[in-house]
């Protein structure tokens, strides 16, 4: 407040309807009025139309058709599931679902990005311009495309009998991708595979479809987060007789880390929500099975409802532990 | 680190005395040896890309060129050929690019697209005002939707539920854009206004839709927008999909403009008001020139992403480009060859999205200079 002779407080304006509406305050009261009053009539207007349709269908609102018989099957599952389970347990082979396609292509999508990332920073040009045809072409075609694409491919791959030999361990058919597992070696038995773990052509296809393209913007995160580095910082270190290895590890990654998590994070989520998108080839995540509960228990609202809080759920918990992250990892000036 | 030592292999020049900088060997070889075989791991890197390319691209090429069939009416020739079967995309093209359309009228679809791209790299190139590009999207937009539906000039009428292909992903497209950047502007100036009730609106709309997926929103807009509206109203489904993409890019926008207000120095604020401009002058002629100038490239990022995002409308049951092309080699007889066909859509979209963001550099690039 800004002093006023002898220490009194400033005449106040007399009051009139025009000079209210000429005073700041006044005006953002009037407005946040008028948009919040605004919002709930919509709202209410809007929840009242619903009612009235939903009352005509003579469709029961409410969460307890979620203890109700599923009368579905799901063909992937981490805990077992039949048609006589309830629907709150699909949601819950769902959820795992979509974690387990996530993890992997988070996995797959961080390894394949700070390879193709540091290839952009290589000093031989080959090596340069490979990595960036990899950036290019998988950042500039839709996702869903190149999902797509990967699972047609691989429909399109032999039998099992001429399956893919990866080192008489591992095989790639146009069941998917059969996997050794310690003490048990996958084996052709008949018409398929015997033995080992055996990941799905949706599986694949999803976890391909999700991490080689969010790889692509790994590779730009980790080549702009190294670059961040200053060019002092790595001359310092050469100065003091560091080698090449030592400079990456004790001096440009530490320092670039903090540059590249944030948006990295950012990424990751970008794969948990799009791992959506394996609806179009048939995997059961949530986006998927959730459209399957919506069609048999005619809880649309409810089930969307479900859906988007689990999806936000997931989204706020990665972007909180980023916060913390970033609370830690913050240069703290001295 | 135990391999530290003291090394000086410099041999310090005496007082006013000049070296020369070392002479770097010109010719081939040594200009291979300083780039390709510098290190052993350098040259372990040359040798496996080179591994690399020899396996890949021999097969390729025959894949892709030699052995391939360019034209084949029933896919006779493909089923004896080794290579690709590109003869799915003279065969199928009008349904890949035009969906279901009507076949006679796909002459429009394709006009539409013409009047599209054309005022697109027409304003990429000649870069004309601000005001004549948004007239000229105007007018044109304008033309796109009186030549799709029809229904005037003698023109058959077609509704949006027949659109498909190249038209409609397009249309979609530019849509989202058109509507989404400026409702990103209200929504990042709402997020940092003053208002607490306004800052709760804005705030919690921007984050809860960046935290859902894309199809969910869509999902939602299609299953659940009819549910809220009164009783006999309908809004039909491409209009929906449109709501959906729109609100889902301003969301986005909404974020990147905020990062160019954040950077605005606090003094550009101060001087705007010390001037005793009002909020929307100082807005629209100090602030927001200078965050367009600063957000351009991260906005042309979620412009291209916008793009490639049109395909998901395809899940809630849009024929765009991609649903299209899924449906068009559903026909048994051109089924085996439909990696031919996704591919071919796949370099339709790149070459689209490449462009964008080649022209995104070159801009970037120019307002560096000029800063």
């Amino acid at each position: 407040m800004t002093p006023t002779p002898a220490g009194r407080r400033p005449a106040r304006p007399p009051l009139s309807l025009r000079n209210a509406w000429n005073n700041v305050h006044t005006r953002a009261w009037i407005y946040q009025l008028l948009v919040v009053a605004g919002l709930l009539g919509l709202g209410a207007y809007l929840i009242g139309n619903a009612q009235h349709a939903l009352s005509k269908q003579g469709i029961s609102t409410g969460f307890s058709f979620l203890g109700a018989r599923a009368g579905f099957e799901i063909g992937e599952k981490s805990i077992a599931f039949s048609s006589t389970d309830s629907f709150l347990r699909a949601y819950g082979v769902a959820i795992l679902n979509t974690l387990k396609v996530s993890a992997a292509s988070i996995l797959l999508a961080t390894v394949v990005g700070v390879a193709v990332g540091l290839g952009r920073l290589s000093a031989n040009p080959l090596v340069r311009k490979l990595a960036s045809i990899y950036v290019e072409v998988f950042r500039n075609t839709p996702q869903l495309i190149q999902l797509v694409f990967w699972y047609t491919l691989i429909a399109n791959l032999p039998r099992p009998r001429e399956a893919f030999s990866l080192g008489g361990m591992a095989f790639l058919s146009n069941r998917g991708l059969t996997l050794p597992w310690p003490g048990d070696m996958p084996v052709l038995r008949g018409f398929n595979f015997q033995g080992g773990v055996t990941l799905s052509p949706e599986f694949v296809a999803l976890l391909l479809g999700l991490s080689l393209y969010i790889a692509a913007f790994i590779a730009e995160i980790v080549r702009s987060g190294v670059q961040s580095v200053g060019r002092g910082q790595v001359e310092a270190a050469q100065a003091v007789g560091l080698g090449r290895a030592d400079i990456y590890r004790r001096i440009v990654f530490p320092q670039a880390l903090r540059v590249m998590v944030p948006p990295a994070a950012g990424q990751y989520v970008s794969i948990i929500k799009n791992s959506s998108l394996g609806v179009a080839i048939g995997y059961p995540e949530l986006f998927n099975v959730n459209n399957t509960i919506v069609t048999l228990s005619g809880h649309t609202v409810e089930a969307i409802a479900i859906m988007m809080s689990i999806y936000l759920a997931i989204s706020f918990a990665i972007a909180a532990l980023m916060n913390l992250y970033n609370r830690c990892v913050q240069i703290r000036e001295r | 680190m135990g391999r530290r030592t003291l090394v000086s292999r410099a041999v310090v020049p005496a007082p006013g005395q000049r070296r020369a900088p070392p002479a770097q060997a010109g010719g081939l070889l040594p200009w291979l040896r300083r780039n390709f075989f510098r290190s052993p791991l350098n040259a372990l890197a040359t040798l496996l890309s080179l591994a690399a390319i020899a396996a890949a691209l021999p097969r390729l090429a025959r894949w892709a060129v030699t052995d391939a069939v360019w034209s084949s009416p029933d896919a006779e020739a493909c089923k004896q050929a080794a290579g690709a079967c590109w003869a799915v995309v003279p065969e199928k093209y009008r349904v890949m690019l035009f969906g279901t359309f009507p076949y006679d009228e796909q002459w429009r679809g394709m006009l539409a697209v013409a009047v599209i791209l054309g005022l697109a790299l027409y304003c990429a190139l000649a870069r004309p005002s601000a005001r004549a590009v948004a007239a000229s999207w105007l007018a044109a937009m304008a033309a796109v939707f009186v030549l799709m539906l029809g229904g005037v000039l003698g023109l058959e009428p077609v509704g949006t539920h027949a659109w498909g292909g190249l038209p409609l992903t397009l249309i979609m497209f530019v849509g989202t854009v058109a509507g989404g950047v400026p409702l990103g502007v209200v929504l990042a100036l709402g997020r940092r206004s003053s208002m607490p009730a306004i800052r709760a609106v804005c705030v919690g709309f921007i984050e809860v839709v960046r935290g859902l997926p894309l199809v969910t929103v869509l999902f939602m807009a299609s299953l659940m927008l009819p549910l809220f509206m009164p009783e006999g109203m309908s809004i039909d489904k491409f209009l929906r999909a449109q709501i959906a993409m729109t609100l889902f890019f301003a969301a986005y926008a909404a974020e990147v403009v905020r990062g160019g207000l954040q950077a605005i120095g606090k003094g550009q604020y101060e001087a705007a008001d010390t001037v005793g401009l009002s909020y929307r002058q100082k807005m629209a002629y100090v602030i927001l020139p200078q965050v367009g100038r600063i957000v351009l490239p991260s906005m042309m990022n979620e412009i291209i992403r916008a793009f490639k995002n049109t395909t998901f409308i395809g899940i809630i049951g849009m024929f765009d480009v991609l649903r299209a092309t899924s449906t068009a080699i559903q026909d048994p007889v051109w089924v085996r060859y439909s990696i031919e066909a996704y591919l071919f859509i796949a370099l339709l979209y790149f070459v689209m999205c490449y462009g964008m963001s080649r022209h995104s550099a070159r801009i970037e690039d120019e307002l560096t200079v000029r800063r």
